[in-house]
């Protein structure tokens, strides 16, 4: 790309400093972020991240689609929490129409949203691990994941892009013997995070590299719009989940981890402790299940089942309708968040009463949260940008849409 | 559910908190207001922007959400610049807008009041090609920095100029 054009971003200040560059595709970028520092021996002077590599005009794309047909691009933006994505933007095409969505579907979402907010924090504390330096974790963390992962596949038949939710519910009821599957990994996992923790928590070099690392004070991560638990591990005690809830989360009951100190060991304790949170709300929503149908009663939103599509004439009329004319959603605007595992991820549409959207603009979490990199480690070593960037959580594909 | 219609009289709308706030801040200032799906929407005047969030920041708006484009091609004033606040302490959202002519698309950069406006105005720049004046680096960050056009404007084709 010309982000590699001749003009260089960054110029160095005096004969004093040096600029280096990071990336794209240094290991510890989490894909492909190129990080520029002028350091001044292992001091940071300065630091740019530059970001684009990945863009692929998702919004754009989204202008052109229609409104059911933007749910498997959201799975993309950001690989590691498909289900967070398909979420917010299927609530905020639903508030745009005004539909109920049965209970059922609801609790199912919630089911779903937590394990893939386990899903991503188990690669974020493995990647996070291994760039430190501890390798073990990775693979303890992959191990985990990997039970998710057949757990999505056994419900939508995707590892990754799952695009399991509708608008107006989710596709499919989920596969007989689903629900003792996943409640035999809630049963296992928090044994595992002991075990996660055993490796980290109380590590002595674990504890050097992380604690009093990339500080941050509350204001400052405010005022640079961070969100999640870059946020909250700066002590802002925040989070969507509790206080704006969608999607039935006004129904579980858990805790929200906030630290004070501002660190990137901080932050890790925030991930960590919300894992376990996210374990107990998934059996929360197994012992609280209700029965129903998953899918909203709105013939010309939601595709109607294959078994009425060989009877019943309607519903051949609508499949045949919605599939090729798409569905006209009323005019206005509405900006949705939610909380992802990295923060507050925003869609906000525009309508103009077609059937395709006007306008998609995606919020970015970790795109916010990146900005904070520089205050995070200006003045600081060298060694300690590989924590920082960790600490974040970044996704480039998120970032970069 | 059947969606209740949208308000858009601002007489019935001043005893909102965050309006009755910018009213009373400046009258003048505010062009609009829209409520609709629950969500407040108010037009500010184009020089107050940063004005207007600064009264709203210290009436509990502390957060900036995110900020935004919309394109109306070729509608004029062709630009609606969308800026999302939330207030954590009140648990409630604000959407602000601005509207800009085709013709000159300029608009303060709100870095003085929120650092962290730095990206999203420098993709609103990148991809709608609207300048922000008092931003401090307003350079491309997701196009490659000799690329020509702005991708998101409603003139640029979806598959590019081949």
């Amino acid at each position: 790309m010309a982000h590699l054009a001749p003009t260089p971003v960054l110029e160095a200040g005096d004969s004093k400093t040096m600029i280096l560059n990071m990336g794209p595709q240094h290991p510890s970028t989490h894909g492909v972020l190129r990080v520029l520092l002028e350091i001044d021996g292992e001091t940071i002077v300065r630091i740019m991240p530059d970001i684009g590599f990945l863009h692929t005009g998702i919004e754009k794309t989204c202008e052109a689609k229609f409104y059911q047909q933007v749910v498997p691009l959201t799975d993309r933006i950001d690989y590691l929490c498909p289900m967070t994505n398909n979420l917010c933007y299927v609530l905020a095409v639903e508030k745009l129409l005004g539909l109920e969505i049965p209970p059922k579907a609801q609790w199912l979402r919630v089911l779903m949203n937590e394990l893939t907010r386990i899903n991503s924090h188990l690669v974020w504390l493995g990647t996070h691990a291994m760039d430190i330096g501890a390798m073990t974790v990775f693979l303890y963390c992959f191990r985990e994941r990997e039970r998710i992962l057949r757990l999505f596949e056994m419900v939508s038949g995707q590892r990754m892009m799952t695009s399991y939710f509708r608008v107006g519910g989710v596709s499919l009821e989920p596969p007989i013997g689903f629900f003792d599957r996943v409640r035999d990994f809630a049963s296992l996992f928090p044994e595992k995070i002991d075990e996660y923790e055993n490796l980290l928590t109380g590590n002595p070099i674990w504890m050097m590299r992380t604690k009093g690392v990339a500080r941050m004070t509350a204001e400052d991560a405010i005022a640079l719009c961070a969100t999640g638990p870059t946020l909250r591990g700066s002590g802002v005690d925040f989070d969507l989940r509790r206080d704006m809830p969608y999607s039935g989360y006004e129904n579980f009951k858990f805790k929200v981890p906030v630290r004070q100190e501002g660190d990137v060991f901080a932050r890790y304790l925030c991930r960590v402790a919300e894992m376990r949170e996210s374990i107990s709300m998934v059996k929360q929503a197994l012992d609280g299940m209700p029965e129903g149908p998953v899918k909203a009663d709105a013939p010309k939103v939601v595709l109607p089942d294959r078994e009425k599509m060989k009877t019943q004439m309607e519903s051949l009329i609508y499949h045949f309708k919605i599939i090729t004319e798409g569905f006209a959603v009323p005019e206005g605007e509405v900006y949705q968040a939610i909380e992802s595992p990295r923060g507050e991820m925003g869609y906000y549409i525009v309508s103009d009463g077609s059937a395709k959207p006007y306008r998609v603009h995606m919020r970015s979490a970790c795109f916010a949260n990146l900005q904070t990199l520089e205050t995070m480690c200006k003045g600081k070593l060298l060694a300690d940008v590989v924590a920082a960037i960790g600490s974040i959580d970044i996704v480039l594909g998120e970032i970069d849409r | 559910m059947a969606l209740a219609p949208a308000i858009t009289d601002l007489e019935q709308l001043k005893d909102h908190p965050a309006v009755a706030r910018l009213l009373s801040w400046n009258r003048g200032a505010v062009e609009g207001a829209k409520f609709d799906r629950e969500e407040m929407t108010v037009w500010i005047e184009r020089t107050l922007i940063c004005e207007a969030c600064e009264a709203l920041r210290a009436d509990g708006f502390t957060s900036l959400a995110d900020i935004t484009c919309v394109d109306w091609h070729p509608r004029e004033p062709r630009f609606e610049v969308v800026y999302h606040l939330l207030s954590m302490s009140r648990k409630e959202r604000v959407r602000l807008k601005v509207k800009l002519d085709s013709a000159d698309p300029v608009v303060k950069s709100l870095t003085s009041v929120w650092p962290g406006a730095n990206y999203f105005e420098r993709e609103i720049f990148d991809l709608f090609g609207i300048r922000f004046s008092g931003h401090p680096y307003l350079k491309r960050i997701l196009m490659p920095e000799d690329w020509e056009g702005h991708p998101l404007r409603k003139d640029y084709p979806v598959e590019g100029y081949r």
